[in-house]
C-alpha cells in the first residue's frame, strides 16, 4: 500500500468541505436579509401551513400524502412504459412479473384507501 | 438496440425471501381489511408462520438450489443461506418478544397511535379505544425480507435496495414506543436522518466504483479491480464510501453516534430485534462486498478496517463504563461487539467467516433475550432502565436477575456461555492471519467490558432493592423467547460444534 492512493480521497474531501463552507459563507454575505414571520416557520416554503389541529401542534399531512400517492403511481407508470413497448417480445414471464408488480402496488393502495388516506377531511 | 433477454430467476433459491415478502403483503392487507379488535390475533400467527415457513423452505429446499440468479443480482451460496437462516431464526424469537402485550392497561411496549402527538386528545382517544399496534408485524417482516436480501446481493444496486428495505421499517418501529414517546420519536428522526446520510455515502461509492469498473456486479468488479490501472483514484474512494454505508449500519466508530440514542429510544423488543438482526445482515453484506468484490485491493482497505475495528472496540468499551442506563450500556456493548466482529472481516479467511457467523448468532440470541428482560422491569408503569433502579433485582425477582446475569456473562465471554466459544471462534482465525495486535486489543477491550457487565451483576445481587420497581408478569410468549434464548446461549457455550461445523461448511462465497 502506498500513501499516494489516499491522496485523491483527501483532495476530494477538501473540495467537498470547501464547497460547503463557500456556500454557507457566500449565502450569508451576498444574500438579502429580510426578517418577517415566514422566516420563523418550521418549513419556509412560500405557502402558509394549514391551520393547526386542536390541542397540539399537529401539522396536517394531506399534501404530503397526496404527493406520496402520486409518486407510488408515478413509479408504476415509469415501469409500465418500457413494458408496454416490449411486452410482446418478452413473453409470459414478463407479463406475470408485471401483474405481480401491479398487485403489490395495489396492496399499498388498498391500505391507504381503507385507512382513510384518500379522504381530504 | 440489442434483443431483449428475459432474466432467469431460480425461484427455488429465492423462495424463503418470497415467503417473507408475501407474508408481509398479506399483513398489510390484514391491517387494511380486518377489524381493529381482531388484527392482533390475525397478525401474530401470520408473522410466525411466514418466518417459520421461510426457515423451513431455506433448510429443506434452498441448499440444493444454490447459485447465482436473477442476472447476478442475487447470489444464493453457503454464507447467504447461513446468514439468512440466522436472521430468520432470531427474528422468530424477536417477534415473540414484540408480540408481548402483558395483558394490562398501558403496559404494552408499543404506542396505540404512532401518528398522534404525545399528550394530545388524539392519543388519549386511541388509548380509550384500547387499540394495540399491529403494524409492527408487517413492518418486521419487510425488515426481515430486506435483511435476507442484504447478504445475498451480488450487485451493489441490489444491495442498496436491500439496505433501504431493511432500514425504512426500522426507522418507523423505532418511533413507536409506548412510554417516553418524545424520546422515541427523537431517536427515530435521528436514525432516519443519519441512515439516509449513510445510504447516500453507499450509493455515491457505488457510483464511483461503477465509474472505475463499468459495473455494479460484485463478480465483474472483482475481475476489473485486478486489471484496471490508473483509476485507483475512483476505485479506492468508492470502496471506502461503500464501507462507510455498511459500517454505519453495524454501528462502528466513527459512525456509531446514533446507536446509544436509538437503542434507548426504541421500544425494547424492537431494540433487541434491531441490534441482533441488523448486525447479522450488515456483516453478511460487508463480508460479501470485501471478500468477493474487493479482494484484490485488500492492501488498501484492510488497514482502514483494522483501524476502524480498533477504534470501535476501544471507544465502545471505554464509553460503556460511564453509562447509567441499561439500554445505553447495551448499546455501547453492541458497538464493542461490532469492533470484535470487524476482526472477522479484516482477517480475510474462510475460517474467520465461520467465526463471524457463529459470533453473530451467539450475540444476537443473547441480545434479544436481554432486551426481552429489560422490557419487564418497570417502575410506575414505565420501563425502569436506569441502572440504579436495577439495584437488588436479584432479591425481588431472582429469575429475571439470574437470566439477565447469564446474558451479561455471555456478553463478557465467560466459559460455559456462548460468548466464550464465539470469541474463540472469531479471534483464533484473526491470530492465525496476522491480526495479533487487534486480538490483543480485543482482549483488553473484553476485560474492560467484563468489568462493566460484572458491575451490573453486583448491583443486582449485592445492593438493596429500590421501592416501586417491580417485574411485570409476562405471557407465555416472553417466557418462550427467554427460555429458548437462555437455553441456546448455554448450548452454544457447552456444545458449539453443530453450529460451528455448519458455519465452517457454509463459509465459501460463490463468485
Amino acid at each position: 500500500m502506498t500513501n499516494y492512493s489516499y491522496g485523491p480521497l483527501l483532495f476530494f474531501a477538501a473540495i467537498g468541505l470547501g464547497f460547503a463552507a463557500f456556500s454557507v459563507v457566500a449565502g450569508a454575505l451576498a444574500g438579502p436579509k429580510r426578517y418577517n414571520r415566514a422566516k420563523a416557520d418550521a418549513y419556509e416554503c412560500g405557502i402558509q401551513p394549514s391551520p393547526h389541529a386542536e390541542g397540539g401542534g399537529r401539522v396536517p399531512i394531506k399534501y404530503y400524502l397526496t404527493a406520496m400517492l402520486f409518486i407510488v403511481f408515478d413509479i408504476e407508470s415509469v415501469f409500465l412504459y418500457p413494458f408496454a413497448v416490449a411486452f410482446d417480445r418478452m413473453g409470459l414471464f414478463a407479463l406475470i412479473e408485471m401483474v405481480l408488480f401491479i398487485l403489490t402496488v395495489f396492496v399499498a393502495y388498498a391500505y391507504v384507501w381503507r385507512r382513510g388516506g384518500l379522504e381530504w377531511d | 438496440m440489442g434483443e431483449f433477454v428475459a432474466t432467469k430467476i431460480n425461484y427455488a433459491a429465492v423462495l424463503p425471501m418470497l415467503i417473507v415478502f408475501a407474508a408481509a403483503m398479506i399483513g398489510v392487507l390484514v391491517e387494511a381489511f380486518v377489524p381493529r379488535a381482531s388484527r392482533y390475533v390475525a397478525q401474530l400467527p401470520l408473522t410466525l408462520i411466514g418466518l417459520a415457513g421461510a426457515l423451513a423452505a431455506l433448510l429443506l429446499n434452498s441448499r440444493d438450489n444454490q447459485g447465482i440468479t436473477a442476472a447476478g443480482a442475487v447470489v444464493v451460496d453457503g454464507p447467504t443461506l447461513m446468514f439468512q437462516g440466522i436472521v430468520l431464526a432470531l427474528s422468530i424469537l424477536a417477534v415473540l418478544v414484540m408480540a408481548e402485550r402483558l395483558d394490562r392497561e398501558g403496559a404494552d411496549a408499543f404506542t396505540q397511535s404512532g401518528a398522534s402527538v404525545p399528550g394530545s386528545p388524539l392519543e388519549a382517544q386511541a388509548e380509550r379505544l384500547g387499540a394495540t399496534t399491529t403494524e409492527v408485524f408487517p413492518l418486521t417482516l419487510f425488515a426481515v425480507g430486506g435483511m435476507m436480501l442484504f447478504p445475498a446481493s451480488g450487485n451493489l444496486l441490489t444491495m442498496f435496495v436491500a439496505l433501504e428495505v431493511l432500514s425504512l421499517p426500522l426507522y418507523i418501529m423505532t418511533g413507536l414506543a409506548r412510554r417516553r414517546r418524545l424520546l422515541s420519536q427523537e431517536a427515530a428522526l435521528k436514525y432516519f436522518l443519519l441512515g439516509a446520510f449513510s445510504s447516500a455515502f453507499f450509493i455515491f461509492g457505488a457510483a464511483l466504483i461503477y465509474g472505475a469498473t463499468t459495473s455494479t456486479d460484485l463478480s465483474v468488479i472483482a475481475k476489473a479491480v485486478g486489471q484496471v490501472t490508473g483509476l485507483d483514484s475512483l476505485l479506492v474512494p468508492g470502496i471506502l464510501l461503500v464501507a462507510v454505508g455498511l459500517l454505519f449500519k453495524v454501528g462502528a466508530v466513527p459512525f456509531h453516534s446514533w446507536t446509544p440514542d436509538v437503542y434507548q429510544g426504541a421500544p425494547s423488543p424492537v431494540t433487541g430485534f434491531m441490534a441482533a438482526c441488523t448486525k447479522i445482515a450488515a456483516f453478511g453484506a460487508m463480508a460479501r462486498v470485501f471478500y468477493v468484490g474487493f479482494e484484490a485491493l485488500r492492501w488498501n482497505w484492510q488497514p482502514v478496517l483494522a483501524v476502524v475495528a480498533a477504534l470501535t472496540m476501544v471507544v465502545g468499551a471505554v464509553l460503556s463504563i460511564t453509562q447509567k442506563d441499561v439500554k445505553r450500556l447495551l448499546a455501547y456493548s453492541s458497538i464493542t461487539h461490532a469492533g470484535f466482529l470487524l476482526l472477522g472481516i479484516v482477517a480475510m479467511d474462510r475460517t474467520s467467516i465461520a467465526g463471524l457467523m457463529f459470533y453473530l448468532a451467539a450475540y444476537g440470541i443473547s441480545t434479544i433475550t436481554a432486551f426481552a428482560l429489560i422490557a419487564l422491569v418497570r417502575q410506575s408503569g414505565a420501563e425502569a432502565t436506569h441502572l440504579s433502579q436495577w439495584a437488588g433485582l436479584g432479591r425481588t425477582s431472582p429469575v429475571v436477575a439470574a437470566v439477565f446475569a447469564f446474558m451479561m456473562l455471555s456478553f463478557a465471554g465467560i466459559p460455559l456461555t456462548s460468548g466464550f466459544t464465539a470469541k474463540f471462534a472469531l479471534f483464533a482465525p484473526a491470530v492465525a492471519h496476522g491480526g495479533v495486535w487487534l486480538v490483543v486489543l480485543a482482549m483488553l477491550a473484553s476485560a474492560v467490558t467484563a468489568f462493566v457487565y460484572v458491575r451490573v451483576i453486583v448491583l443486582m445481587y449485592f445492593s438493596d432493592p429500590i421501592d416501586g420497581v417491580s417485574v411485570v408478569n409476562p405471557s407465555y410468549l416472553t417466557y418462550a423467547a427467554v427460555a429458548v434464548g437462555a437455553a441456546l446461549t448455554l448450548m452454544l457455550g457447552v456444545l458449539p460444534s453443530p453450529l460451528l461445523d455448519a458455519a465452517k461448511s457454509a463459509s465459501i462465497f460463490l463468485r
